[in-house]
This record gives C-alpha cells, sequence and structure tokens, in this order.
C-alpha cells in the first residue's frame, strides 16, 4: 500500500491559517490503513484544529467528510456539489489523492494534510516500512524476492557494497542491508550460484526517470 | 590511435609488485595542495589515485585534480564513484580524462551521502561500481558509447574495483571478487588490512579459484598514526577488521614513539605480505601523511621502483 505520514500540526495550522471554510477530507484507502488519513485522522485533526483556533479567537469552521477514494474520479464526484461552499481542501489523502482533487476542482486550493512517504507493509501497528519504488519493471525474480531498488540505500545491483556490516548497511543498525538480506534467501533456497550472475544495466525509462508514467490497458477499456 | 599503457599497468604485466598511493582533493579551489602532496610520492610510487569527493564531502574533482597531478609528470589513478554521476556524465568524464592522458580508473559506488556535507542531497545510483567497469571495458575494448554508436577514439583505460577482504556477508566475499573479476576489472585495491591472518586466508581462497591469474590485486595497508586511531577503526568504520593485538601493541607504546610504531608495523606487515603467492602489489594510503610514504616504501624494500 502507499504509506503516509501525518504531517506535524503546526505545518497544517500554517498551510490552512488564511482560509475559514475548510472541508477535511480524508480517504479510505491506505492512508486509513497507516492511520494517517482515514475516517478517524479526520476526526482527530478536526477537533484539534478547532480547538487550535476556538484558543486562538479565529472563527474558522471545518467540515469533516471521508471518501472511499480519493483516486477515483467516481468517488471524487461526491463532493462536486458542496466544493463551492469551502475555501480550501484539506487532503488527508496521499499525493495521488490530493493531485486527483486538485484536478477535478480547478479553482479550490487543495492542501495535503499528510506526507507521502513509499510503497511498503505493515510490520506491526504503528511500524511501516518500504518494500516498492515502483520502478515499473520488476527485478524480483533474479534478486531473491528482495528489492535492491526500493531496500539498498545504493540501490545496488550487484551487491553489496563494501558498507555491509553484520547484515546492516553503512547508514546504521536500524537498517537491514538489502544484499544480506537477498543472499539469505539464495542460500536458503539453494540457488547461491545465481548470486554470480552479472545484473545488466537497469533501464530506468519505466522509472522516475523517464517522465511521468501512463499504463493503458486496452483490453479492459471500455 | 592506440595509446601506450599505463605505467601501473606496465609495472603488473611485467611482474614488479606494484605500489600506489593515495591523495584526496582540496576544499578549495586551490591546487597547490593536492600537488605538494603528489610531489611527496612522486619517487615512490608507481600511481597515485585521486579520490572522488570521498566521504560524500565536497571538493575538488577527482578529474581536475588527476590533471594537476598528471602535469607534474606523475600518474594518477582516477577514482570515480557512482553517486554522484549518471551514465551520461560518467562516460563523458571517462572520454574527459582519456583526453588529458589519464589511463588508469578505480570504480566504486561512494559512501552514502548522509556521511557527508550535504546530506540533503539526491544520490544517484544509475549504474553500480560493477557496472561502471563494464561500461569504462566495453568503452574501451568495442569501441562503443552504452547507447550504441561508435567512439571515434576509444578511451585507452586500465580498469579497477576495490574489494574489502573482510566485509560482510562471509559467505560471499570470493564469489563477490569472483563477479568483478567478471564484470572486467584489471587490478584490485582493498581495504586496509590489518588482519594478516584473514588477509593470507582470503588470498589462499583467491589462489585457490584462480583469481589471481585474472586480476592483479594490491593490499591496502594505511599506518596507524596512534593508538586512538586504532581503536576508532576497529569500533567505527564499517567493515574494518583490526586485531585487539595491534591495538595493544600501540597502547602499550608511549604516545610519543606510537606515531613511528605505526609506520614500523605497516612496514612489517609489508614485508609479510610479500612474500604471499599471487599479491601484486600494495596500495599505500597513508591519510593525511603522505610524506611517511617514501619511509615506508623504501624500508619495505619496494624502492626503488622499476624504470619502465
Amino acid at each position: 500500500m502507499i504509506v503516509a505520514d501525518k504531517k506535524p500540526i503546526d505545518e497544517v495550522i500554517e498551510t490552512i491559517k488564511d482560509y475559514e471554510k475548510i472541508l477535511l477530507l480524508g480517504c479510505n484507502e491506505c492512508v486509513t490503513v497507516c492511520e494517517a488519513g482515514g475516517k478517524k485522522e479526520v476526526e482527530v485533526l478536526a477537533s484539534a484544529l478547532r480547538m487550535y483556533f476556538l484558543n486562538n479567537g479565529k472563527k474558522v469552521s471545518i467540515e469533516e467528510k471521508t471518501l472511499e477514494r480519493q483516486c477515483d474520479h467516481e468517488y471524487l464526484e461526491e463532493i462536486r456539489d458542496v466544493i463551492d461552499q469551502y475555501d480550501a481542501v484539506l487532503s488527508l489523502a496521499c499525493g495521488v489523492g490530493v493531485q486527483f482533487t486538485a484536478d477535478k476542482y480547478l479553482s479550490t486550493p487543495v492542501l495535503p494534510g499528510v506526507n507521502t512517504c513509499f510503497l511498503g507493509a505493515t510490520e506491526k501497528r504503528g511500524v511501516w516500512t518500504e518494500r516498492c519504488q515502483a520502478c515499473g519493471k520488476c527485478i524480483l525474480a533474479s534478486t531473491g524476492g528482495i528489492c535492491p531498488v526500493s531496500r539498498c540505500a545504493k540501490r545496488v545491483m550487484n551487491g553489496p557494497c563494501g558498507g555491509s556490516t553484520n547484515g546492516k548497511c553503512e547508514l546504521g543498525p536500524d537498517t537491514d542491508c538489502a544484499w544480506q538480506l537477498i543472499i539469505n534467501r539464495l542460500e536458503a533456497m539453494g540457488k547461491m550460484d545465481e548470486y554470480e550472475k552479472l545484473s545488466p544495466l537497469k533501464d530506468w525509462a519505466t522509472d522516475r526517470a523517464g517522465g511521468p508514467r501512463t499504463v493503458e490497458r486496452e483490453d479492459i477499456q471500455s | 590511435m592506440k595509446t601506450e599503457k599505463s605505467r601501473l599497468e606496465k609495472v603488473l604485466e611485467k611482474n614488479f609488485l606494484a605500489v600506489t598511493s593515495e591523495c584526496g582533493p582540496p576544499r578549495g579551489s586551490d591546487p597547490s595542495e593536492i600537488i605538494e602532496k603528489a610531489e611527496l610520492l612522486k619517487d615512490h610510487v608507481d600511481a597515485i589515485n585521486i579520490t572522488d569527493n570521498q566521504t560524500a564531502m565536497t571538493r575538488m574533482s577527482s578529474l581536475a585534480a588527476c590533471i594537476h597531478v598528471k602535469q607534474l609528470g606523475l600518474e594518477p589513478v582516477l577514482q570515480m564513484v557512482t553517486r554522484d554521476r549518471n551514465r551520461i556524465a560518467l562516460q563523458s568524464d571517462v572520454l574527459g580524462a582519456a583526453s588529458h592522458g589519464i589511463k588508469n580508473v578505480l570504480c566504486l559506488s561512494g559512501d552514502h551521502q548522509s556521511f557527508g556535507d550535504c546530506k540533503s542531497g539526491q544520490n544517484v545510483h544509475d549504474i553500480d561500481s560493477m557496472q561502471l567497469v563494464q561500461t569504462i571495458r566495453y568503452m574501451r575494448d568495442e569501441g562503443k558509447f552504452l547507447g550504441g554508436d561508435d567512439i571515434k577514439v576509444p578511451p585507452q583505460m586500465f580498469v579497477g574495483a576495490a574489494a574489502n577482504p573482510f566485509a560482510d556477508p562471509y559467505e560471499i566475499r570470493i564469489p563477490r571478487l569472483a563477479k568483478k573479476v567478471a564484470s572486467g576489472a584489471e587490478f584490485i585495491q582493498t581495504q586496509c588490512i590489518y588482519n594478516l591472518d584473514k588477509f593470507e586466508d582470503w588470498m589462499k581462497r583467491v589462489v585457490d579459484r584462480g583469481l589471481h591469474e585474472k586480476v592483479h590485486i594490491l593490499a591496502g595497508m594505511t599506518p596507524m598514526k596512534s593508538a586512538g586511531m586504532a581503536k576508532y577503526m576497529k569500533n567505527r568504520v564499517p567493515g574494518m577488521d583490526v586485531p585487539d593485538e595491534l591495538v595493544k601493541r600501540l597502547s602499550d607504546t608511549p604516545k610519543e614513539e606510537q606515531a613511528q610504531k605505526g609506520i614500523d608495523i605497516c612496514i612489517e606487515d609489508i614485508q609479510r605480505l610479500k612474500e604471499i603467492d599471487g599479491l601484486h602489489g600494495f596500495h599505500i594510503m597513508a591519510i593525511e601523511w603522505e610524506e611517511k610514504v617514501p619511509e615506508i616504501v623504501e624500508k619495505a624494500g619496494l624502492y626503488p621502483r622499476p624504470s619502465i
């Protein structure tokens, strides 16, 4: 899923302080799972903001709504009839949701309430870790199912680099060395001979380097 | 155009033990510092590595510093890290280096930028160090750019890589070297060696696999300046293997004599390693202590350098 983290409330206040009628818009997908921008977080943030503005003698109205998805035209249409009632939308969706909302409602300021962090997994409640950078050309078949693009700080394709120590990255003991994990997997699967195959230069054209990307599936377009 | 091979390559080909050293470019635009350092090493080494923004601290570019060194009549080894440049810039700098008569290159991934002075900077890592070796070999041997176009005059580079005989994970120390050799590395400069027993064991396995016949291995040597440095290297520097016994030898030496002790130990170590089967030379990295390199080279019996 897309993992996001809450922005510090001071930063949120700074971005919305010039508006009087604000729609706080949550999303029921990834940001709900990672507890950064779902219905619950919308409620908590709305209360905190109301409290802040009340204490500061500022009249600000904050209304709450959480859509099924902010990355889908169908659900975003649900606010078309009410959007003009607001000076701004504070979206707690990921960067995709914020932009999709902004695309759709041209004259309304749409402000981000979370930082979109990465594509990751839930290790345990409150801990999420990165697993994918959406490079557009998956190489996991040749790296033991562990991704050096997203999990190696130098995205080394023929690793590890010289900084790997006791299974940890040169960045420090909190970061696993992706190549140690790859080697552990290759060993466990009895495929260490694959380690010596040189990885070809990666084609980054399908990554960010190639410019904004589009996936088109003619077979399912209506 | 066929250019002459580098001095380093010729020394190694003729089965002399090669001696290289290393200098860091200055953190400013005045080249006098690198020129002074290189002058100190001039008669005692076959080639001088010029580091590329080591520890991710911004410095004068390795290529510019190499040109200064080259102008003194010395032979530089251009270090290139894949952290800061993509494949366009790397290929371009290889051509630029070759145009200045620089004939040796060492391919590295580079320390992570979070250790340096631009922690908030982006890193590139378009290709990795082995792929850089492949790239330069391809440019030289096939006379082509990565994109497939012909290079009018291909760069004549002697291509090297680094290896850490003590690095984790243990099980791939030899396979990783084999992979570097397969990528096209012609010489290897190792991480600083303090644990000689372990290094000898690594070299034995290198020889068992026949890798010493495919690549020239130069043992990395860094003299300790003090017991404090030994402790720091032992505890703080990733991938470094400093035996307790070495720390003790330095600690047991009076403080004012520790520097000389460090030099003496380095000389002793070189003399021992000179006898190892398959080892082809020494890379002496006297960090900000270049003036000591001549003494080490002379006393280790590596002087005079062969005239080629």
